[in-house]
């Protein structure tokens, strides 16, 4: 007989216990980018119900973003980043490819020799980077894990693109996760759907920059497309995880879609027939679409404007370029 | 039953209605659903989605950029209703 092998033991559940965040430095509104779009205010309020995005400076780059937003979250959870089991950050923005934004992130923040990585899962990155925290820690693997969504758009848009740039902000969201006698994360449904794998695409590639002196790659999406999978086919996505959650619409407190468009929130909440008592976020008014940053700076905000959520339950739903997705429904610090 | 195409139009203009709120009268065939109607892209994907369960079709995202007009729309969901 051979001899056994030792693993960690098994927990019951994990928890979101703290967020965090960090947002663009400059207001940019409607009209400071009509020029090249040949659109005015009205058109992109009408289009997206943004008002004005949040943008960072040269000076502020994506790893001061993730590092703010990890700090806060580590202060509000009373722990120190020593005490961290690993940290995931999704990004789609960070100018290296390698090392990852963890690594250094994770350095800052005190996490010397914790596992550190980065994924790419663009808009439901967030929520990819939850059930792999909530599956580390279910499983023994860690006692905290810190998940930061992090992004600096601006840096990958292109003025004259009327499909998608006029939409994005820059920005980071974080939250830290721990070990829980009671489950705070549901069970994840997370999924991806390459058949649309161009749907929401960068313009060339490196190679094409090297080797054929392509410009700079930057975003584009087919709007419509991508709005009809957003809602309709993410709908059942969020029906789902409410199901997996063995909860009902009426037993949320909160609902916090990936902030991509306000058209999209709003006829998802519709599609959902969420009661009136449910709070959704709509961050994007005035923050933009920050990808994998979205959600956690969503739910930050709603904490701070509705400080009586604390202990509610939340439905989160991220999705995007992939097309990947992903939802759970979580308790709120 | 297939619907025909005056049924059709009737009801493609309830869901613009609903959408939009313009009015159904102003909803005819040779109309252009975004000169002469002023539907952004957003509001045609989902007047597309609610046709799709109203008429019992399918109008692929390819489809949809061809139906410029109203005419087009109807004439489509007529053809995909006898298929």
């Amino acid at each position: 007989m051979s001899t056994a092998l030792k693993n960690t033991a098994h927990r019951e559940g994990s928890r979101i216990l703290a967020f965090g965040a960090a947002r663009g430095d400059v207001d940019v509104v409607n009209d400071d980018l009509v020029g090249p779009i040949d659109s005015s205010d009205e058109w992109i309020r009408q289009r997206t119900g943004i008002t004005s995005r949040k943008r960072a400076s040269k000076e502020l780059t994506i790893d001061m973003l993730a590092e703010t937003a990890g700090r806060e979250a580590l202060e509000k959870a009373g722990i120190d980043g020593s005490q961290l089991g690993a940290i995931i950050i999704s990004t789609i923005s960070n100018p290296v490819q390698t090392p990852s934004l963890a690594s250094l992130v994770g350095e800052r923040l005190g996490a010397h020799l914790v596992p550190a990585f980065d994924i790419s899962a663009a808009c439901a990155g967030y929520t990819y980077g939850i059930a792999q925290a909530d599956a580390l820690i279910r499983s023994g693997a860690a006692e905290y894990v810190l998940v930061i969504g992090a992004e600096k758009l601006s840096e990958v848009i292109d003025p004259t693109d009327r499909s998608i740039s006029f939409l994005l902000g820059d920005g980071a969201g974080a939250a830290v996760m721990g070990a829980s006698d009671e489950v705070g994360v549901s069970e994840s449904v997370w999924g991806s759907d390459g058949s649309k794998w161009d749907v929401i695409h960068m313009t060339n590639s490196l190679y094409d920059m090297r080797d054929n002196g392509a410009p700079w790659p930057t975003l584009r999406q087919e709007g419509p497309t991508v709005f009809r999978w957003a809602v309709w086919e993410m709908a059942k996505v969020a029906r789902e995880a409410l199901e997996k959650a063995g909860i009902g619409p009426q037993d949320l407190a909160a609902f916090v879609p990936h902030q991509a468009n306000m058209r999209i929130i709003d006829e998802f909440a519709k599609q959902l027939k969420l009661p009136d008592s449910v709070v959704i976020a709509r961050d994007i008014e005035t923050t933009g679409n920050t990808s994998a940053a979205s959600i956690p700076l969503a739910t930050h905000q709603l904490l701070e404007d509705h400080p009586e959520l604390s202990g509610g339950l939340s439905l989160q739903i991220g999705f995007g370029a992939g097309l990947v997705y992903g939802a759970q429904v979580i308790r709120l610090p | 039953m297939a619907l025909t195409q005056e049924e059709v139009l009737a009801g493609l203009a309830e869901l613009v209605n609903d959408e939009t709120g313009i009015a159904t009268e102003s909803v005819q065939l040779e109309k252009s659903f975004t000169d002469d109607l002023d539907i952004d892209s957003i509001s045609m994907m989902t007047i597309v989605v609610n046709a799709e369960e109203r008429f019992d079709v399918k109008i692929p995202d390819d489809e949809v950029k061809n139906l410029k007009t109203v005419k087009n729309a109807v004439d489509y969901i007529v053809g995909a209703q006898t298929q």
